[in-house]
């Protein structure tokens, strides 16, 4: 199924009487999903983008690729940076920005800017019954009636199938400077992140890559970012040796490989994305028996290669979530994709699903584990 | 303002109901004297009044689950209040109500500075969140300029902003977590110091929906350092217009400034003549705050300067120093008590893309003289958030009705410029029946069905938000069906 229009996505949804598999680029894992295939594709164009206002509108199905054309053309960006992960999932297509906004995906600028969805002004969509209604609007800041933009956006279209976003832009950087220190274990690389996190220097950026470096972000104005450097250096001086990095391009791609966890393409292993608070993540990274760990967000953000079937959240001794990125068809079987939730949570959650979606055809099963 | 008419069994089931919440609360939280629940009567919509049945008010989460379980069994309907400072009559209660005040609840639980966050009581005052954390020079970022005295409850509740909120969001994007008690007395925990929901994000929901799904009794709250420093510029401008257009530039630019106030000629006037702070008399008065560093904050004014210059104003003045800076910002901050010196006034609350800012401000300009009422613009200009004040004389029979119906004009304009009805204030009462300006039926319907989830019965701050016909009906029905 591929419509074309708002209506005739709500037509095809208020007729449906078997599960739908939706499906924006496709560039997730989603392991086996039963249900025809419902792509959005065909909900596609940006309708509206006032660049002196900060403000872009789209149909769900257009593609990151054209979000990007667009705004670079106006020298803009998302500020949320959503990972592309077709590389290490092992996925192709072209990603979508109802998908993106569906996952809530937000990259390593999380820390400082926010997610995904602090960035969502509206949102149109379709519930599982075939009922159209939007959310939200196109303005900077909005509490008329609830937020159900929050709640659409990392529903996974549980909820229902967004036709349209609209999103807050931002312009882009003049530059920016990567700092970098080897040698730390997993506890002095976070005390070394909130140093750097808690002080106030704006750093946008904060992770432990695969090869054990620290690194830091920092962005802005020309004289701005290297004053913060300077600064910053002083700050982690007790921590090593500070290293900084200028070329423009090398910055680009260490942020976008630890942004798309390109570290593990091609591991064997489970693939996890766990999300805790900072300083818990070393004593985790102790019990966890993982092949390797990447921290982004200053170690709340842990992207863990586990040995297959190993149930991760089984050994999860702190608060926190965990979502099963990648794995087999049999891995995805035995082991909830998403974190199952409390009791209570979990009543609300099958509650509002069961009211989005009353036919219980929109991704059925995907969500709503209980612990 | 119409509101529902009490429920009679209620209203005569208040001795038991007393009986029953001394069962769980001490004596002197227990508010049942007339004269005393007239303290409750309104919030900072002063214009509506109604006393509630009675107040409590609880110190610990245990005892709001108590009191929740009672009041459910009970049927009475329950009205949370922060420190009752919100404009849309968010904490108005009900004659047959029980308004739940969360103000003994202040205390900090735990500041984490590795972490970058602070749990605290939902009664927490907002500055005093600050407060709590300034030994180590950390702040919460969120600063309504009501901040003395709100509460993070009512923050939650309402997803209040600020004029910081510029560059730093507002509540929603500075909440974690919080620990809330649903009507039947079941206490959940949301979110906590880590990062985003496992599963549905309810923290989102919750955040904005005006005490209407739960009591909030503790929040976890995302703490930053204090900026090396801030600094603020004035710029006047012979037209509204031209004001508005530098605003718009200096964003694309990619300045970020903390903050981009905006008043006009009639507000500069009567803070001129309340606080002295030496503005220059134009139509239009932008303040803009840069933070950095000494020398950061020296470029971006640089750059804002090139900028400002490109649109003639006809002053730009830069602080030179603290006592410079305090008087800029001095005028901004005594407007609402100084447009309240001189007449009753009505705070709108709407927002519209800043392109549309010159539209929109002719507009109220003419709608200000078909209604002759006077009006005031000062805003948070660099995210559209209009702040209309409409003078008016509540002593003056049919003043307050004039009023009333030339906001309405003023909002449903904001929502033709593809705006919204409130940007920050919260819809309450005030403008629940404008809702369908805003909304189709399908889209009330899906915010509706929430409520349903979290409240079956409606019973928590009832008659809000949404138009009162359509809840009204929602409550009788749950409490029939039962
Ligand atoms: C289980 C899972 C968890 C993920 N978690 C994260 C995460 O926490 N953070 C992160 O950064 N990235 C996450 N991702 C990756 C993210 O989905 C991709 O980076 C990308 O954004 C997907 O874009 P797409 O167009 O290819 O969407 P798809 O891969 O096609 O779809 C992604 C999800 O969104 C749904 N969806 C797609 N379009 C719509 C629509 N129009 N309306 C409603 N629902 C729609 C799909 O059913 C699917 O559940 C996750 C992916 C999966 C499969
Ligand atoms: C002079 C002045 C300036 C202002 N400036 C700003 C501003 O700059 N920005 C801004 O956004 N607002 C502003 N406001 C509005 C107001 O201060 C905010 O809406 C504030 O967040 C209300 O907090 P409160 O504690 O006083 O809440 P209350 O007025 O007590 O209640 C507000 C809402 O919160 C609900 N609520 C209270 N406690 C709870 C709880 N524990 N659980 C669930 N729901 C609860 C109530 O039911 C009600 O719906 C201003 C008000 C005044 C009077």
């Amino acid at each position: 199924m591929e419509p074309t229009s708002e209506a005739e996505l709500a037509d095809l949804i208020s007729s449906a009487k078997a599960p739908l598999c939706i499906r924006g680029g496709g560039t997730r894992l989603l392991g086996p999903i039963e249900g025809e295939v419902l792509e959005t594709s065909g909900l596609q164009g940006i309708s509206l983008y006032e660049s002196g206002a900060l403000t872009m509108v789209a149909g769900a199905g257009t593609t990151l690729d054209e979000i990007g054309a667009a705004l670079k053309a106006e020298n803009q960006r998302l500020a949320f940076e959503p990972p592309d992960l077709r590389d290490v999932l092992g996925t192709t297509g072209a990603s979508t920005i109802g998908g993106v906004a569906a996952s809530n995906a937000s990259g390593s600028r999380r820390i400082s800017v926010g997610a995904c969805r602090d960035f969502m002004l509206g949102v149109r969509f379709v519930d599982g019954a075939g009922i159209v209604a939007k959310n939200g609007g196109r303005v900077m800041k909005n509490v008329t009636g609830y937020d159900l933009v929050k709640l659409m956006s990392g529903a996974f279209g549980t909820l229902g199938v967004l036709s349209e976003v609209s999103l807050k832009v931002m312009p882009k950087v003049e530059m920016q400077l990567c700092l970098r220190i080897e040698g730390l274990n997993a506890k002095q690389a976070v005390a070394a992140m909130s140093a750097a996190l808690g002080s106030p220097f704006e750093v946008s950026g904060a992770a432990q890559a695969l090869d054990g470096a620290v690194v830091l972000r920092l962005e802005g104005f020309d004289a701005s970012v290297r004053y913060r450097a300077d600064k910053l250096t002083q700050v982690l001086a007790g921590f090593g040796t500070v290293e900084m990095l200028d070329d423009q391009a090398q910055c680009d791609t260490l942020w976008r490989d630890i942004r798309d966890a390109r570290g593990f393409t091609g591991s064997t292993g489970d693939l996890w994305r766990v999300s805790v608070k900072p300083s818990d993540a070393p004593e985790l990274i102790d019990t966890l028996g993982a092949h390797a760990v990447l921290l982004d967000w200053g170690g709340g953000l842990m992207w863990v290669d586990m040995p297959k079937r190993a149930d991760l959240r089984a050994r999860m001794s702190v608060p926190g979530h965990a979502t099963l990125m990648r794995s087999d068809d049999k891995g995805f079987e035995q082991v909830a994709r998403f974190h199952p939730e409390a009791a209570p949570l979990a009543k609300i959650s099958a509650e509002l699903r069961a009211r989005f979606d009353p036919k219980g055809i929109l991704n059925p099963g995907l969500m709503g584990d209980v612990a | 303002m119409d509101m529902p008419r009490p429920d009679p069994i209620v209203l005569s089931r208040k001795s038991e109901l007393v009986a029953r919440l001394l069962t769980v609360l001490p004596q002197d939280a227990v508010i049942e004297d007339e004269m005393e629940t007239r303290a409750y009567e309104c919030d900072a919509l002063t214009a509506y009044k109604c006393p509630p049945l009675l107040a409590v008010l609880p110190r610990s989460t245990a005892e709001v689950s108590d009191v929740l379980r009672i009041c459910y069994d009970m049927n009475v309907p329950v009205v949370p209040r922060g420190s009752g400072t919100s404009l849309a009559g968010g904490a108005l209660p009900t004659a047959d109500c029980v308004i739940l005040g969360v103000a003994r609840m202040n205390d900090v639980l735990e500041t984490d500075y590795t972490n970058r966050v602070i749990r605290v009581q939902s009664g927490r005052t907002n500055l005093s969140v600050s407060g709590a954390v300034a030994e180590e020079d950390f702040f919460y970022a969120p600063d309504p300029s009501s901040q003395l005295a709100c509460a993070i409850a009512g923050n939650i509740a309402m997803n209040s902003g600020g004029a910081h909120c510029l560059k730093y969001g507002v509540t929603t994007n500075n909440l974690l977590g919080v620990t809330m008690v649903m009507m039947d007395g079941e206490i959940v925990e949301i979110g906590g110091a880590h990062l985003d929901s496992g599963g549905l994000d309810l923290l989102g929901i919750i955040c904005g929906s005006e005490g209407q799904l739960g009591v909030v009794t503790e929040a976890t709250l995302r703490i930053l350092h204090k900026p090396e420093g801030a600094r603020p510029v004035l710029v006047g401008f012979d037209s509204n217009e031209v004001a508005g257009a530098c605003v718009s530039d200096i964003i694309q630019a990619g300045v970020l400034p903390v903050a981009i106030e905006f008043m006009d000629r009639r507000v500069t006037e009567v803070v001129e003549n309340y606080a002295h702070a030496g503005y220059p008399l134009c139509e239009a008065v932008l303040i803009i705050e840069v933070e950095g560093s000494e020398a950061e904050i020296d470029a971006q004014l640089a750059l804002i300067r090139e900028i400002a210059e490109r649109h003639n104003p006809i002053e730009f003045r830069e602080a030179k120093d603290a006592d410079e800076a305090s008087r800029i910002w001095l005028g901004r901050k005594s407007a609402f008590g100084a447009m309240g010196q001189i007449n009753d006034y009505m705070c709108l609350d709407g927002t519209i893309p800043v392109s549309s800012l010159p539209m929109v401000l002719r507009r109220i300009g003419e709608l200000s003289k078909e209604y002759g009422l006077d009006v005031g613009n000062v805003f948070h200009a660099g995210d559209g958030n209009m702040h209309p004040l409409i003078l008016f004389d509540a002593n003056k029979d049919g003043d307050l009705e004039l009023c009333e119906a030339m906001g309405a004009e003023i909002l449903k304009l904001c929502v033709e410029a593809g705006g919204c009805l409130t940007g920050e204030h919260g819809v309450g009462i005030e403008k629940r029946d404008l809702m369908g300006y805003q909304y189709k039926p399908a889209d009330l319907d899906a915010q509706m069905a929430v409520k349903d989830i979290f409240d079956p019965k409606w019973l928590l701050n009832p008659a809000k938000v949404f138009p009162l016909d359509v809840s009204d009906a929602k409550r009788s029905a749950q409490i029939a069906a039962e």
